[in-house]
């Protein structure tokens, strides 16, 4: 008997080499999922890059998603993979004159842009501040829990923060697999299938304008808007990032609607339209009202336009 | 010779029909009350036309506590009815130039005193607007927002704040909270 046998006498010897190989073999195998019978789970796991997919590639993969949010929300979802208007690069501006903090724009967002109920998400944050104290980039010492009887209070002012959609964005710059970008209408978005959750880009933005979903997103049945956009409004899933789209299934349409918090402003303090045109409300803004944007010593360059118009 | 008189005859033939076409322009850009697709205005219920009540009463131009409209209590500048109401057709208001207009295009009224409001909100900059960023757009009156008597904007109760993150639980499904902006009516 050799030495190598003493402890195991009844198999043949293992070498080092082939025993890892083995295990590697085995776990991999178990790893893939040969209980389900059709190939979506392989064609999720090798979905390509967002912007690395010709169009029959997108369609198939709309048409996958498509039958997924079916089975899963019980609602027949359309999602639109809507390209860039030529000639549109979108702005926004926002009356802190006007604002009275009725936070109808935040839940308009939710319920526009279905995001999950519980655990709670909000695009849009509404700071109170109190006139004349503190500066407006303080958002630390700013209230979002304020909840008094009326708005607006006396002596204080608000200020809603969402995605600033910048031209520079630092959330674009610091994302590992580039699962988040600016699109050409200026617009920054999100590949929830490309993300990882590492966020990074959570930590790299100055505005505090994504959130993560730290749980299942759960949103009741009859709430769901199906009208949704591949790169804005469809259900998230556990463990992506998600943020302000502008309502991209909104504004890319022709005709466009305004975005959800456009619509709903009770005292139309929200504006927004096409920096590129002469004519838009928000170049009418820029040009004639007193604005500035949020934090532009860190060279982010907003596309959102705080302004006065009193 | 001939081609000369021909270009004669053309230009004093061109000279008023350019003429006539530059008045109707003119007048196309005046007559701009069709420019803003406004809703209907914001009457109450069973109030118009006021000539309903008002077509055999004398209008009494002295101001003075009504009997009838109690509800009206007017806090806006220190103004009486005729400032703004037509003594002569209860059924349209009337400018300070003495212009009478309907009830649709009262923005004209309001833009008499507020000029720089009336400048942005033709521009769609104050006040709300809806409908598409890049087509058709719905305007909507001063009065749709003020109240004319009573011009200043109501406060509002806000919609409840975020949940804070120390008071998060994630719950199953059976607890889904709805959207708090359905149960609002205004």
């Amino acid at each position: 008997m050799s030495k190598k046998n003493c402890n195991n006498p009844s198999s043949k010897s293992v070498d080092r080499r082939s025993f890892l190989k083995g295990t590697a073999f085995g776990l991999a195998s178990l790893a893939i999922p040969f209980g389900t019978s059709d190939a979506s789970v392989w064609d999720a796991f090798f979905q390509k890059h967002f912007r690395e997919m010709n169009d029959n590639e997108i369609k198939s993969v709309i048409k996958r998603m498509e039958k997924e949010y079916a089975d899963e929300y019980k609602t027949d979802f359309k999602i639109k993979t809507t390209g860039p208007l030529p000639g549109v690069k979108f702005g926004y501006g926002l009356d802190l004159s006007r604002c009275i903090g009725c936070r109808r724009c935040a839940y308009a967002c939710v319920k526009e842009n279905n995001q999950s109920r519980e655990p709670q998400i909000h695009w849009i944050t509404v700071l109170q501040f109190e006139k004349g104290e503190k500066w407006v980039n303080v958002f630390e010492e700013a209230d979002r829990y304020y909840n008094p009887q009326e708005v607006p209070e006396e002596g204080h002012f608000y200020m809603p923060v969402q995605c600033q959609q910048c031209e520079n964005p630092p959330c674009v710059k610091v994302c590992p697999t580039q699962a988040t970008w600016k699109e050409r209408d200026g617009i920054v978005v999100v590949d929830y299938n490309w993300c990882i959750g590492c966020r990074y880009c959570m930590a790299a933005c100055p505005y505090g304008a994504r959130h993560f979903n730290w749980g299942k997103p759960q949103i009741d049945k009859k709430e769901l808007n199906p009208d949704v956009h591949y790169l804005g409004n469809r259900p998230r899933y556990k463990g992506v990032v998600e943020k302000c789209t502008f309502c991209i299934q909104r504004t890319r349409e022709n005709p466009g609607r305004y975005p959800a918090c456009v619509e709903i402003c009770p005292v139309g303090a929200r504006k927004f339209g096409n920096l590129l045109d002469p004519e838009s409300e928000i170049r009418y803004c820029i040009e004639n009202k007193r604005v500035f944007r949020l934090k532009e010593d860190l060279n982010t360059s907003p596309k959102f336009y705080y302004f006065f118009s009193i | 010779m001939n081609l000369k008189s021909l270009s004669k005859i053309l230009l004093i033939v061109s000279i008023p029909v350019i003429l006539l076409l530059m008045l109707s322009s003119y007048a196309a850009s005046v007559d701009d009350t069709t420019d803003y697709p406004v809703p209907p205005p914001p009457f109450s219920e069973g109030i118009f036309p006021c000539s309903g009540c008002h077509a055999g009463m004398e209008a009494n131009t002295n101001r003075r506590e009504l009997s009838f409209h109690e509800d009206i209590k007017l806090k806006h500048f220190d103004g009486w009815c005729f400032n703004c109401h037509n003594p002569g057709d209860r059924d349209t208001l009337r400018l300070a130039s003495g212009k009478v207009i309907s009830f649709k295009e009262s923005e004209y009224l309001c833009g008499q005193c507020h000029g720089t409001m009336f400048r942005d909100w033709k521009v769609g900059v104050h006040g709300k607007r809806t409908g598409f960023w890049n087509g058709k757009k719905e305007y909507r009156l001063c009065v749709h927002c003020h109240s004319p008597h009573q011009p200043g904007f109501k406060p509002l109760k806000p919609l409840p704040p975020p949940v804070r993150p120390e008071d998060s639980k994630y719950k199953t499904s059976e607890t889904i909270p709805l959207n708090p902006l359905d149960s609002i009516k205004e």
